[in-house]
C-alpha cells in the first residue's frame, strides 16, 4: 500500500523542492527572503539550513536581473527555480522572461536546455491590495514558449512541481497564495503522479462540464457540496496545466455534457476562460451545440478593503446560481 | 606594456592574428552594409565598424570556454570570440546554415560552443545573463570568466545597476565591457547620462573600474587581461570603459544627422585598424606584402562567407 502523508500546500511544495535538490546537485533556488525568512509564504522555510547560502541565494530587490542570472545559469548548467514572492512583481521581469527565456530555445534550436522554474504567489482573498492580489496566468499564455502550471492541490503542486523541475524549458508555476494554508494527502511516490498538460476530472457528471484551477476549483466544489445542489450532475475538471491546456479532456467532457462553464480569478476579458471557450468552439464538430459561460473577476483592479475585495471574484453563491441556470436551458 | 611585450617578444603570430582579426570583421560588416544596400538582405544590422580593437582586444584574452554576452551591435563579438563567419553571414541571410537556423537573425546570435552567450535587441537585456554564467561557474568550481558587453546607452537601463550589484556583492568573475560611443542610437551621452563618466559608476558598487582607449587593441588586451586574471583569482567583477566610436551610423539606415561632419573626421583618424597599422610600420613589423596578403586573405573569407550564405536553402517552418 502506498504511504500517503497529510500536509499543508506550502509544505508539499518544500517537499518537491527539498526532494528535487537532493536528487540532483544543479538545482538551487533564488529569490527574495527565501533564505533565512524561509519566503514571504514559508515555502522555502529550512531548507537554507539544510542546503547552504550556495544553493538557496537571498537576492536583492532585483526581479528583472534575478531572473536574467536564472537563465544565465539555466545555459551553463544548472537548473535553477526562481521565486517571485508576488506575481504582482512578477511584471518586473517581464523583459528577461519574454524576450530572453521564453525565445532561446527557439532560437538556437530545441537541443538547448533551458530549464528555468519561476514560482509565484498569485490571487487574492487576504485584503493585500491591488498591487498584491492579481492574477496573471493569462500574459504568460499568451507568450510562445512557456508553460504554465497551476496546481490546485497539495499532491498536485508537489508532483507538478517535480515534474517543472526536471523539464528542460521555461515553466512558470503559479502558486494562489490562499491555497498554501489549505492540507491535502500527498503520495509517497508522486512521480507517478500529476504530470504537465494533464487536466484532471475531480468529480464526474453528465449534464454540465465546470472548467477551473487554482483556488475556484475550491469554490466550486464548495457550491457543489450545498445540499441545494445534489440534483445537478456536474462534471469538475480541474486544469493544473493552463498552457498546454488538455484539450483532449476538456473537449470529450464538454461533448458529454453539453454545458461549459468557466470558473476562473483572473480578469475574464482575453483571460484562461476565453482561451477554453475558443478551443472548445474551434474543436466542435459543425453539428454539435453546446452552452458556453464564464465566471470571471470583474473588470477592476482590486480594492484593499476586505469588505470590498471578495465581490470582485466569482462567489461560492454566484456559481451556484449560474450553475441552476445553466441547467434549466 | 601589453603592445612592447607583443612586439618584443616576436610573437608574429599572434600580432597577425590581431590583424587579421580586426580586417576580417571590418570586411564583413562593410560587406554586410554592402549587401543590404543591393537589396539582397532583409532586416537590419547594427555594424561595428570603427570598434574593433574592443571586441578583438577583448576575446583574444579570453579561453574558448570562458563566456561572452553581447549586444545588438554583436557581429564583432561573435567573430572575436571565435565565432564561424560563414554560419553568421548566413544568419543575417535568414538561412538555414545560420549559426540559428536563420530564425535569431542579426541581433540574436548565440552558440554556446564558443561560449557565446548571445546577442540581443533589447538594450542592457544581457547583463543579467552574464551574472548568471558568472554564478554558474563560482557554484560549478570551474575559473571560467565572463564577458559582458554593452553600449553607453545601457549603462542607463536597469539591468546595468542590479547586474552590477548583484556581481559585486557576490564577488563573481564578470567583467563589464562598456564600449562608449558617445551615442545611444541618437541620443548624445551628454544628453543621457548624468555624470558622464561610466567607468566611475563602477566605484558606486565598490568595484574596480576603468576608463582606457577602445581604439587601441593593445590598451584593451592589458585591461581586459588584468581584468580577467582578477576574476579567475576570485577577485571579483570590474567595469573596463572603452572609449571608442562607430564610423557608421546606428543601424543600416541612419544617416547619422545627429553627428557633425567634423567630429566624425576626428573620429576616423584614431580608427583602431589604422592604429594597429601604425605600429606595425613603426615597429617595423609587417611588410607591405605581408600585410595586403593577410588583406586578401580576410577579402576572401568573406566573399566564400557570401557564397556559401547564397547557395544555403531557406529554412522551413518544420519543427516551429
Amino acid at each position: 500500500m502506498m504511504q500517503r502523508h497529510d500536509i499543508f500546500f506550502s509544505a508539499a511544495i518544500r517537499e518537491a523542492l527539498d526532494e528535487e535538490m537532493q536528487r540532483d546537485d544543479s538545482v538551487f533556488l533564488i529569490g527574495e527572503d527565501i533564505g533565512v525568512y524561509g519566503g514571504a509564504f514559508g515555502v522555502t522555510r529550512g531548507l537554507l539550513e539544510k542546503f547552504s547560502d550556495k544553493r538557496v541565494i537571498n537576492t536583492p530587490i532585483s526581479e528583472n536581473s534575478v531572473v536574467g542570472a536564472a537563465i544565465g545559469a539555466s545555459l551553463t548548467g544548472l537548473r535553477p527555480v526562481v521565486e517571485i514572492m508576488y506575481m504582482d512583481f512578477i511584471l518586473l521581469a517581464m523583459d528577461q522572461i519574454v524576450n530572453k527565456a521564453a525565445k532561446l530555445k527557439f532560437i538556437a534550436g530545441a537541443d538547448l536546455k533551458l530549464p528555468l522554474v519561476i514560482r509565484t504567489a498569485a490571487g487574492s482573498g487576504r485584503a493585500y491590495g491591488p498591487d498584491h492580489s492579481q492574477s496573471f496566468e493569462a500574459l504568460f499564455m499568451h507568450i510562445p514558449g512557456l508553460i504554465v502550471v497551476y496546481p490546485s492541490t497539495p499532491e498536485d503542486a508537489k508532483a507538478l512541481m517535480k515534474a517543472s523541475i526536471r523539464h528542460d524549458s521555461p515553466v512558470i508555476f503559479i502558486e494562489h497564495k490562499f491555497l498554501y494554508g489549505i492540507r491535502g494527502s500527498v503520495s509517497a511516490n508522486v512521480d507517478k503522479a500529476a504530470k504537465i498538460g494533464k487536466a484532471a476530472v475531480v468529480q464526474e457528471g453528465k449534464d454540465l462540464t465546470i472548467i477551473t484551477y487554482g483556488k475556484m476549483l475550491h469554490d466550486c466544489l464548495k457550491a457543489l457540496s450545498d445540499p441545494d445542489m445534489k440534483d445537478c450532475s456536474v462534471e469538475v475538471i480541474d486544469l493544473r496545466t493552463l498552457k498546454p491546456l488538455d484539450k483532449d479532456l476538456i473537449l470529450s467532457s464538454v461533448s458529454k455534457t453539453g454545458r461549459l462553464l468557466v470558473v476562473e480569478e483572473d480578469n475574464a476579458i482575453c483571460g484562461v476562460g476565453s482561451e477554453v471557450i475558443t478551443t472548445i468552439v474551434e474543436s466542435s464538430r459543425k453539428s454539435s451545440k453546446f452552452q458556453a459561460r464564464r465566471l470571471a473577476a470583474l473588470d477592476s483592479p482590486i480594492p484593499a478593503s476586505s469588505y470590498l475585495e471578495s465581490s470582485v471574484f466569482p462567489q461560492v453563491g454566484k456559481i451556484k446560481t449560474t450553475i441552476k441556470e445553466m441547467l434549466k436551458s | 606594456m601589453m603592445k612592447a611585450a607583443l612586439l618584443a617578444e616576436g610573437r608574429e603570430s599572434d600580432l597577425k592574428s590581431l590583424y587579421s582579426k580586426m580586417l576580417e570583421i571590418r570586411y564583413f560588416e562593410e560587406a554586410v552594409l554592402d549587401l543590404f544596400q543591393k537589396g539582397m538582405l532583409k532586416g537590419t544590422a547594427h555594424v561595428c565598424i570603427g570598434q574593433e580593437a574592443a571586441a578583438v582586444g577583448t576575446c583574444s584574452e579570453l579561453h574558448r570556454d570562458d563566456y561572452v554576452v553581447s549586444t545588438h551591435r554583436g557581429h564583432g563579438h561573435y567573430l572575436a570570440k571565435g565565432g564561424d563567419i560563414k554560419c553568421l553571414m548566413a544568419e543575417i541571410f535568414g538561412k538555414v546554415d545560420g549559426c540559428c537556423g536563420g530564425r535569431g537573425g542579426s541581433q540574436n546570435i548565440i552558440d554556446l560552443k564558443i561560449g557565446f552567450l548571445g546577442a540581443n535587441g533589447i538594450t542592457g537585456g544581457g547583463m543579467p545573463l552574464a551574472v548568471g554564467a558568472a554564478l554558474s561557474a563560482k557554484y560549478r568550481g570551474t575559473s571560467q570568466v565572463v564577458v559582458s558587453f554593452f553600449g553607453d546607452g545601457a549603462s542607463n537601463q536597469g539591468t546595468f545597476h542590479e547586474s552590477m550589484n548583484m556581481a559585486a556583492l557576490w564577488k563573481l568573475p564578470v567583467i563589464f565591457v562598456c564600449e562608449n560611443n558617445f551615442y545611444a542610437m541618437s541620443t548624445p551621452l551628454c544628453a543621457s547620462t548624468a555624470q558622464g563618466d561610466i567607468a566611475k559608476r563602477g566605484g558606486a558598487y565598490g568595484i574596480p573600474y576603468f576608463k582606457i582607449d577602445g581604439n587601441d587593441v593593445f590598451t584593451v588586451k592589458e585591461a581586459v587581461g588584468n581584468a580577467v586574471k582578477a576574476a579567475r583569482n576570485g577577485a571579483g567583477p570590474s567595469l573596463i570603459e572603452m572609449v571608442t566610436y562607430r564610423h557608421k551610423g546606428h543601424s543600416k539606415s541612419d544617416q547619422c544627422l545627429y553627428r557633425s561632419k567634423e567630429e566624425e573626421t576626428q573620429w576616423l583618424v584614431k580608427c583602431p585598424i589604422k592604429n594597429i597599422e601604425k605600429v606595425f610600420t613603426e615597429k617595423s613589423f609587417l611588410s607591405k606584402a605581408d600585410s595586403e596578403k593577410i588583406n586578401d586573405e580576410v577579402r576572401g573569407s568573406i566573399k566564400n562567407a557570401v557564397e556559401f550564405a547564397t547557395d544555403s536553402k531557406e529554412p522551413s517552418l518544420r519543427g516551429i
